[in-house]
């Protein structure tokens, strides 16, 4: 056998199937992409095209550009209060998903757990086990999608080392309050689990000011901070992204990350640093769009029966589909066969998400009310054929 | 500005139902917001941008841009010269300037001729206006913020996590 074990036995199968269906079908009405429907803003794609007119192509410090790393520490410091070293705390990575296969490779020994809150983001669990860790995925669909201390607790034990926090949450959009995030860091605290923070959705926060979770009292030391400029600036195609934490994390992640990846795409590291300087304002009005969406999808999705509570962030909403009688996968392959309108099931986020699917608003308003139209055809001929 | 106002800006086809489920209001009170924004005149019209280089037709027109120096009037200033410019049906967008010049007239006419007709029997024999430029639009790129170019389309792939 050339594969070896853990590779062979890792991941689904009837997600990437259905996928694969998607992709291979025309005219299709897609809720289902997990990125930005905005181009990046031309300010910063036009830092990058100078950036090669201008002849960087070369090699960056495996951390990343200093100048890069500098305006990540006074972004943080405007934004959060937070003050990290740009020469020993700061990492310039290929997007979040590269920081958090650094961290975790870096923190894990064979067989330490590492806690999920499920539904998650995918690739949180695969990237432990890759490491040699154990993921402890945590079922939170009986908690409105929150992780909760008492949760926490009842998960943790001496095996543990980690927890993958991801808030706003990919698939659901939940986020935290800060009260809530003083509540799980304490438990952290006490247990000395390492907190590895996936932010990357923050600037999408809509009905609150975003708490940076290094920036909650005791917690920076505790804490491996994750954002990137895929979703907030429109970048995702750039792939970059960042880390910040303890010198003696980043230092072990910088080890890995220069025999690995070396570095960052100069142009990416050149395109995000104007992002930094000039893309606020882009941020914001792209904020206030997917604002918009959100509460014209909450508003329509519960009229037409399908119950979606009203998220907190990120670009996505995640109604139940349990009335329908139907599976996440039944329903989403069946959607997608008879209104073309595609959507992710639940289900590829983790078991505890059967029941709903994520639909994204990351689109024009237009493509949403013609996806609605669609999926109140497909409701309404189902509700006829019961009857 | 009000949320009504920007959402109208961008597509005033959106209806007060839409609008009121984008911002979590009720319909009436949507609905009451326009009117009122309506009457008081912060609601001008209500309009579409149109590419007209794909409009087939043989109306084409020219437009130019008209830099104006004027003498202003006594306790008038420029705005009963300008009042009386901005009054004619060819010119389409008036504005004072800092600069050499006062006025900045955007004025649309059938052809070339039409325009420099204007300019020389309508404009420039006003008793105020001391002096002109005129220059002829060649090609549009962008107006109000529009690009005109045909949408490109969508380059993302059809599903991600």
């Amino acid at each position: 056998m050339r594969i070896s074990k853990v590779v062979e036995t890792m991941q689904p199968s009837g997600i990437r199937a259905f996928f694969d269906l998607v992709l291979g079908m025309k005219d299709v009405i897609s809720l289902g992409v997990g990125e930005p429907d905005f181009v990046t803003p031309w300010q910063i794609r036009e830092a990058g095209i100078y950036s090669l007119e201008q002849g960087f192509t070369s090699y960056t410090s495996n951390k990343g550009l200093y100048k890069l790393r500098l305006g990540i520490q006074r972004y943080l410091k405007n934004k959060y209060g937070l003050d990290y070293c740009p020469d020993e705390e700061i990492l310039i990575t290929v997007g979040v998903s590269e920081g958090l296969d650094l961290v975790l490779r870096s923190i894990i020994n064979p067989g330490d757990k590492i806690l999920i809150p499920q539904p998650s983001y995918v690739s949180y669990g695969p990237v432990t086990e890759l490491a040699g860790g154990v993921p402890v995925y945590i079922d939170t669909s009986k908690n409105d999608f929150k992780i909760t201390p008492k949760l926490l607790e009842k998960h943790i034990d001496k095996k543990t080392k980690g927890i993958v926090l991801n808030y706003p949450t990919n698939p659901t959009g939940v986020s935290y309050r800060k009260k809530e995030l003083e509540e799980i860091n304490k438990v952290l605290i006490k247990n000395k689990v390492l907190c590895i923070s996936d932010e990357v959705y923050a600037d999408l926060t809509y009905d609150f000011e975003h708490v940076a979770f290094p920036s909650l009292p005791k917690a920076k030391s505790n804490t491996v901070y994750f954002n990137g400029f895929s979703k907030s600036y429109a970048m995702t195609g750039w792939r970059i992204g960042f880390a910040c934490g303890p010198k003696e994390i980043i230092a072990a992640m910088n080890k890995i990350h220069q025999y690995t990846i070396m570095c960052v795409p100069i142009t990416s590291q050149m395109a995000a640093s104007e992002a930094l300087v000039s893309g606020k304002r882009s941020v914001e009005e792209m904020k206030r769009e997917y604002n918009r969406r959100r509460e014209f999808m909450v508003t329509e999705l519960n009229s037409l029966g399908l119950k979606c509570f009203r998220p907190q962030g990120a670009f996505y909403v995640f109604p139940s589909i349990k009335n329908t009688g139907l599976s996440s996968m039944d329903f989403s392959r069946k959607l997608l066969e008879e209104e073309k309108v595609a959507v992710v099931p639940g289900t590829a986020f983790g078991a505890g998400a059967e029941g709903y699917i994520r639909m994204s608003y990351a689109s024009s308003l237009d493509n949403l009310k013609e996806a609605l139209v669609r999926i109140k055809r497909f409701l309404r001929k189902r509700e006829n054929n019961a009857g | 500005m009000d949320e009504i106002l920007d959402i109208l800006e961008k597509d005033c086809r959106t209806s007060a139902e839409d609008i009121a489920k984008m911002t979590n209001r009720k319909v009436d009170e949507v609905k009451k917001a326009i009117k009122k924004y309506e009457k008081e005149g912060a609601i001008l019209k209500y309009k579409a941008v149109i590419n007209k280089d794909l409009v087939r037709d043989n109306e084409s027109e020219v437009r130019a841009l008209i830099e104006v120096n004027i003498v202003p009037q006594k306790d008038l200033g420029f705005e009963k010269i300008a009042e009386r410019i901005y009054s004619f049906p060819e010119v389409t967008s008036c504005y004072l300037i800092s600069g050499t010049y006062d006025l900045l007239v955007v004025i649309e006419g059938k052809n070339l001729h039409t325009v420099s007709n204007f300019v020389a029997e309508k404009l420039s024999c006003l008793e105020n206006v001391r002096g002109t430029a005129t220059h002829f639009l060649l090609k549009k790129y962008k107006e109000d913020g529009v690009i005109l170019k045909h949408k490109s389309e969508n380059k993302r792939i059809a599903i991600s996590y």
